[in-house]
């Protein structure tokens, strides 16, 4: 009895929200990157505000956030680095704002990305989901706008799609701050590892297509060991992007991979 | 290390040739075929997880008012009426708490601040640099500029939390794309009408090198927050009284909406004009969701629109103003050779500026407010005091006096030689002049180009001046 009490405890949301302490801008030797990504218009800068108490201009409009913000959180006792990226459509396509999230969620190496969609429009949302998931692997997926879902009669089963997707689901309605409390407790389980994703990976690709996904990705992996996302640069290669060609043409992909692990260790 | 790099080297040679004949084998169609995966994959997801109930679904109501505020026929009328509501709002609600701001700031606490300056035995100079010059050009923004502000802000927050501005974007669309501009540059100029440095940065979401600098070069004919003002002043004073007294709300705000779409059409029209000159190219295409309507949070929209747009363009005048204030004490006030230095500019400026429907008091105006629009009236005010020679109000020449109301402010204006047609002309001429100093900061900083800040900051001033030259001679001729 006195054990359920604790868990229960833990488990309250104003237990947790209570180790919430915003930082604003001091990114100060931080534990854990995480990333906001997610579909133009779907409350992500609103949950940027939310956790890190800056006041990133925020509206009923797509496209705000051009560039990317970055701002800084503690809870249990770790220090966050969070960054808002632009709002995309899709990974696919090379306009700048979409570049700056692609680059960040595949080069930038967050520790854990959380990807902002509007509930009342799963379906188109998701296309860029599987295409984030594709990349990464530690990632929660945020239902947001769930009270507009509700007013439209839109109810999601979200056991059923965490179990799918291989990622945890939260619903909440950051305008109103709903939901922000469990949103945490995921990251911090995603961040520390007590939450090991299973990603949703498209499968059903012909056997010539497989085997020529196979043998790049392996190729790319001798020459570039640490690249995490060795499968996703090799579809893109397949694809024919140009560039990701010249990318790895000019060796950026060496590059990014490196300088980004050093500053990594410096951060530690 | 030379040979780890040719070995790398021939690594990528490896993998890039590889891709080419993989891509030969797998076709032309992969692309494709991996985006139709990720299509059937989300709604086969999506189908399994969501369900809608159909008859409460409330969305049909957002698809008829999306088919309304977006049509052809009656999307620009509904866009004219609400601004032109909004505005009327705004000038009906202002007058009053801005006369009691006035009476308070300059009436009250002017003579005391000076009394007690001169009996602390300070010099006069002093005493005018700072209470004359620098605090009553601060009180002058406060009373002239909050009341508006606070009424017009969160009116138009509302409308942005709402959802509406995309729609206007949506029918801008279609124009911009006909001036061969990028349609984006819908949401620039939107921005343009809260800031045009914020409308300026924000073009930095138009991919396209060539339809961004246009977008950056014409926001400065998005009427700012800085302008506002001096619109809803002047159409009050000179628009308002040409009907009858239970109309002059209405034409007062038809006027400033007149104005403001002046400034929507002189974007379109230079936007055409230089993209079929200097930067040629064709439109590229893009799309725009239109977002959920969303009840608006009426008490956050307050907080927001009051800290971040009305206490901040409120500060920044103050900030402008307060210097302002003393450089128009100085130029009033130190003689050489018997003359005022504003009295000899003026002169010197008088003859070119009738000739435009101006006078030489708005120009000099203008120079001396080039770091913030917002200025512009209260230093107008106090140099025309000056030069008509006006004694019974304010404390004597450059002094920025006190106004109870809009209708001595009129006064002071007529008696300064003012006419119908330069309450016309500076309505023109202050949507198109040259952007104020941080404008072209920032468009110094996103384009990296003198040239081009050059172009911008020249191209309105130099289309003002032909503007104005037009009507005056219009007015000549026929009035």
């Amino acid at each position: 009895m006195a054990r359920k009490l604790e868990n229960d405890c833990e488990n309250c949301p104003i237990h947790n929200i209570d180790h919430l302490t915003k930082l604003g801008v001091d990114m100060e030797g931080y534990n854990f990157i995480v990333a906001l990504a997610g579909n133009p218009n779907t409350g992500k800068s609103t949950i940027f505000n939310n956790l890190t108490g800056l006041r990133q201009y925020t509206g009923n409009w797509p496209g705000k956030t051009v560039s990317r913000a970055e701002g800084g959180f503690e809870y249990s006792s770790n220090k966050y680095k969070l960054v808002d990226l632009p709002g995309t459509y899709s990974l696919l396509s090379t306009s700048t704002d979409e570049e700056v999230a692609r680059n960040f969620i595949l080069f930038g190496q967050p520790d854990v990305t959380v990807i902002v969609v509007d509930s009342t429009k799963l379906e188109r949302n998701l296309n860029l989901v599987l295409q984030i998931l594709e990349i990464t692997d530690r990632a929660v997926l945020c239902l947001n706008l769930i009270d507009e879902a509700e007013r439209k009669k839109i109810t999601i089963d979200e056991r059923a799609l965490s179990k799918k997707l291989g990622i945890p689901v939260v619903p909440t309605a950051a305008r109103s701050r709903k939901g922000i409390d469990n949103l945490l407790k995921y990251i911090h389980e995603v961040a520390s590892g007590e939450y090991v994703c299973k990603p949703y990976r498209i499968k059903g690709y012909t056997k010539k297509i497989k085997s020529s996904i196979y043998e790049l990705t392996n190729k790319i992996k001798i020459a570039y060991p640490t690249l995490p996302n060795a499968r996703w640069v090799a579809l893109r290669l397949l694809e024919g992007d140009q560039k990701m060609i010249d990318s790895v043409k000019n060796g950026d992909i060496g590059k990014v991979v490196s300088t980004q692990k050093t500053k990594m260790s410096e951060a530690i | 290390m030379n040979v780890e790099k040719k070995y790398m080297n021939e690594k990528i040679e490896d993998i890039l040739a590889f891709a080419e004949t993989a891509r030969w084998k797998l076709g032309e169609n992969f692309h494709d075929h991996i985006v139709e995966s990720i299509f059937s994959h989300a709604n086969k997801i999506s189908k399994e997880v969501v369900t809608v109930d159909k008859e409460q679904d409330r969305s049909g109501w957002e698809l008829s008012l999306d088919k309304i505020v977006t049509s052809r026929i009656l999307g620009f009328p509904i866009m004219f009426i609400l601004l032109a509501g909004v505005f009327w709002l705004t000038i009906e609600g202002a007058n009053y708490p801005s006369s009691m701001l006035a009476s308070l700031l300059l009436d009250k606490l002017h003579p005391i601040l000076r009394e007690f300056s001169v009996s602390m035995g300070t010099p006069n100079f002093i005493t005018g640099l700072f209470i004359d010059g620098a605090y009553l050009a601060m009180a002058w923004v406060v009373s002239v500029m909050l009341p508006p502000m606070a009424i017009f802000f969160p009116l138009f927050t509302l409308l942005e939390d709402f959802g509406y501005l995309p729609r206007v974007a949506f029918n801008m669309d279609r124009l911009f794309q006909k001036a061969g501009a990028h349609g984006k540059q819908a949401l620039t100029m939107s921005m343009g009408f809260g800031c045009n440095a914020a409308g300026v940065i924000a073009a930095r979401i138009i991919d396209s090198p060539r339809e961004r600098l246009i977008a950056i070069i014409t926001n400065n004919f998005s009427l700012c927050n800085g302008r506002w003002p001096t619109q809803i002043l002047i159409a009050s004073i000179f628009i308002g009284s040409l009907v009858p007294s239970y109309l002059a709300g209405l034409a007062s705000a038809a006027a400033v909406v007149s104005i403001a779409l002046l400034g929507i059409f002189l974007s379109l029209i230079s936007s055409w004009a230089l993209s079929k000159t200097v930067l040629k190219g064709e439109a590229s295409a893009f799309s725009l969701e239109l977002p959920p309507y969303r009840p608006p949070r009426i008490l956050q929209t307050l907080y927001t629109s009051l800290i971040d747009r009305t206490i901040f363009v409120l500060w920044r005048a103050i900030v402008f103003a307060v210097p302002a204030g003393m450089v128009i004490w100085l130029v009033a006030n130190v003689s050489i050779g018997g003359e005022s230095i504003a009295e000899f500019l003026i002169q010197f400026f008088d003859p070119f500026a009738l000739f435009i429907g101006l006078n030489g008091v708005i120009l000099l105006a203008y120079i001396i407010a080039i770091p913030a629009n917002e200025i512009v009236i209260p230093t107008i005010l106090m140099l025309t005091v000056m030069v008509a020679g006006i004694t019974d109000v304010g404390q004597g020449s450059g002094v920025m006096f006190e106004l109870e109301s809009i209708s001595e402010t009129g006064t002071i204006l007529k008696a300064g030689g003012w006419t119908v047609l330069t309450g016309i002309n500076i309505m023109l001429f202050s949507l198109i002049h040259n952007p104020c100093s941080t404008t072209i900061y920032t468009i110094y900083k996103e384009t990296g180009s003198v040239k081009w800040t050059v172009f911008a900051s020249i191209l309105p001033v130099a289309l003002g001046i032909i503007v104005c030259f037009l009507v005056a001679q219009f007015w000549f001729i026929f009035a």
